[in-house]
């Protein structure tokens, strides 16, 4: 009971100073550094939502999904579209897009979450996204092909034209309620579900549960939730263009996921922090980002089966031990 | 009435015949039990009870309704709880969620996206784990568990379920006599409390003599004898067939 009270007062006092932290954050880095900084910080903001969301169907859906880029790339075409195309306030462009990514969830996992074997998954969810990439790129007349999406229409509170500032306390909020949200679905009934499935589905099926619907439904909230990350990227970018539905685009995200420990909440987002660091110090040094990346993912696998999150998360975990002794 | 009733079930696996037509009862309340040596068919007559497989003739009626062929988690739904040869648990939740986890899906509460997992079924997982005897290991990861253990948890998943008959593949293996005898008096004691059906596989004779009201022999997929333990003692071709096995394989 004590213990209790002391661990959620800790709890309480690691919120607060997190909270303290990303609130001067953004002051510190602009006056500090540079602006660029601040646009680094919320880039990673985002790959985190982006990379925590995936995570819902990797790491507690045991889903390995190589698709996830049209999730993140319908998000932000959706809105972006609707802001350029049509005459639709930016509150609903924002609201409809991850409900487009949610629509696509269900299709996309209607074919893929009765498929047995990772590879079979990955495979079926590559296809579709790399379809979802074909078509925004050559259906020109309703994505600008390659051109993408240029001067995406922003209001003067969020801009980014001066500074980022607006725009990252934007994308805190909105983030901070997404990963809240996760959060409380992991920790629902539904998280322990989907924990059970993907420990043994087969044992699942013979207590009754229908494995499938189970999986579809996370593989969806999972999609929605990236398609909210990808209007947030859209945001910051001010443009678009296909490359965000790319498969590499799906490849880092389950870097992420891998690098930073998918059996851990905070893992993905982690894994985000360093590959967005990485990716912007290491290509003003080499070109062959693509090739660190492929290094980068077999040196994870074979030594950090736990990511970088659940090596740090068992390093703690001693130093509590050798303390409490 | 006849809470389980096959008739000419039959299955085989490329040219083996694993179970051979077969016709098999099990009376409401009863506890049945189904002998022989490995490779008889036990397992495979579970499985195609249970919807693991899809049989190649015959039926199989449940509560007078006919099941065959019906998807696994139908046959669970309706009734039926099965365990496994090899211990089929959940190995990285703790013993406590492998109990709540099976109350969520069977009641219905799975899809609660945004409550408190710990309002869910916390006194009833409870009961289940003190029936069984795990109620001092509910905080550990069920995958560390001794395979005694191991095979009480899984007897506890079943339960869980709220399941009208159980079938349980061999659940003593693996288990030395003392906690045999304990795991055995375990099932009677709660097959009699909820009053269950219970149709259970085993190898050790002795073990099936005291607690079966109906005893079954199988051997190559067929039924060599059937009757009540008495009967089956005395039955010449049975002994001949089975007194050499006594161990039970976990592959
Ligand atoms: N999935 C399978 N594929 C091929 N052969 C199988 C399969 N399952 C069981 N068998 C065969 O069917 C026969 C009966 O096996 P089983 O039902 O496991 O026997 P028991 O449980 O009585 O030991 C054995 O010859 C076994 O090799
Ligand atoms: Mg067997």
């Amino acid at each position: 009971m004590q213990a209790e009270r002391k661990n959620s007062a800790a709890k309480w006092l690691y919120g607060a100073i997190t909270a303290l932290v990303l609130i001067i954050l953004p002051f510190v880095l602009e006056k500090g550094f540079s602006e660029y900084y601040l646009y680094l910080a919320t880039k990673i903001m985002v790959w985190a939502l982006f990379a925590m969301s995936f995570n819902l169907a990797l790491g507690y859906g045991g889903m390995m999904s190589f698709g996830h880029a049209a999730f993140f790339g319908i998000g932000a075409y959706t809105c972006s579209l609707l802001l350029v195309k049509t005459s639709c306030p930016l509150p609903l462009a924002f609201v409809i897009a991850p409900f487009v990514a949610a629509g696509a969830g269900v299709i996309i996992g209607f074919f893929s979450v009765r498929i047995k074997g990772v590879f079979y998954f990955a495979t079926i969810t590559l296809s579709f996204a790399q379809l979802a990439y074909i078509l925004a790129f050559k259906w020109r007349s309703f994505t600008f092909g390659d051109d993408g999406i240029q001067g995406i229409p922003i209001p003067a509170l969020i801009s980014t034209d001066e500074t980022y500032i607006n725009y990252y306390f934007f994308a805190l909020i909105i983030i901070v309620i997404c990963i809240y949200v996760l959060w409380k679905i992991v920790k629902s009934p539904f998280g322990l579900m989907l924990r059970s499935l993907r420990e043994n589905p087969e044992r699942a099926t013979f207590v009754g549960m229908k494995v499938e619907n189970y999986r579809l439904i996370a593989f969806v909230i999972s999609a929605f939730f990236s398609g909210i990350a990808g209007v947030l990227y859209a945001f910051l970018e001010t443009a678009i263009s296909p490359d965000i539905l790319f498969w590499s685009m799906s490849g880092e995200v389950i870097l992420m996921g891998l690098l930073g420990g998918m059996h851990i909440f905070l893992g993905p987002a982690l894994g985000a922090t360093i590959m967005v660091l990485l990716n912007s110090f290491i290509t003003s040094y080499t070109e062959y980002w693509g090739m660190v990346l492929g290094i980068a993912l077999i040196l994870i696998v074979l030594f950090f089966p736990k990511g970088v999150g659940g090596l740090m998360l068992e390093q703690y975990q001693k130093w509590m031990k050798r303390k409490g002794v | 009435m006849a809470i389980l009733e096959i008739k000419g079930l039959r299955k085989s696996f490329g040219g083996v015949m694993a179970v051979a037509g077969m016709d098999l009862k099990v009376e409401d309340g009863h506890i049945d039990s189904i002998i022989g040596p490995n490779g008889a068919g036990k397992s495979t007559l579970f499985n195609l009870i249970s919807g693991y497989y899809p049989c190649d003739e015959g039926r199989v009626f449940f509560k007078g309704q006919d099941i065959t062929d019906l998807p696994p988690q139908k046959i669970a739904k309706m009734g039926i709880g099965r365990s496994f040869q090899v211990t089929n648990i959940f190995p990285k939740l703790t013993v406590f969620e492998n109990i709540q986890a099976t109350f969520l899906y069977t009641r219905g509460k799975g899809l609660k996206l945004f409550s408190d997992l710990k309002k869910f079924f916390t006194q009833e997982a409870e009961e289940i784990l003190s029936n069984v005897g795990l109620i001092d290991q509910a905080g550990e990861l069920a995958g560390i568990l001794a395979a005694g253990d191991r095979k009480r948890l899984e007897l506890g998943i079943v339960l869980a379920t709220g399941p009208d008959l159980l079938l349980l593949d061999e659940p003593t293996c693996g288990m030395s006599p003392k906690e045999t005898a304990n795991t055995i008096d375990l099932i009677k004691e709660i097959a009699e409390k909820e009053s269950l059906s219970v149709l259970f596989t085993e190898h050790k004779m002795d073990v099936v003599f005291g607690i079966a009201f109906h005893i079954t022999v199988m051997n190559f997929g067929s039924i060599i004898a059937a009757g009540k333990p008495d009967d089956i003692r005395a039955n010449e071709k049975v002994q001949q067939i089975y007194f050499g096995e006594n161990r039970c394989s976990s592959k």
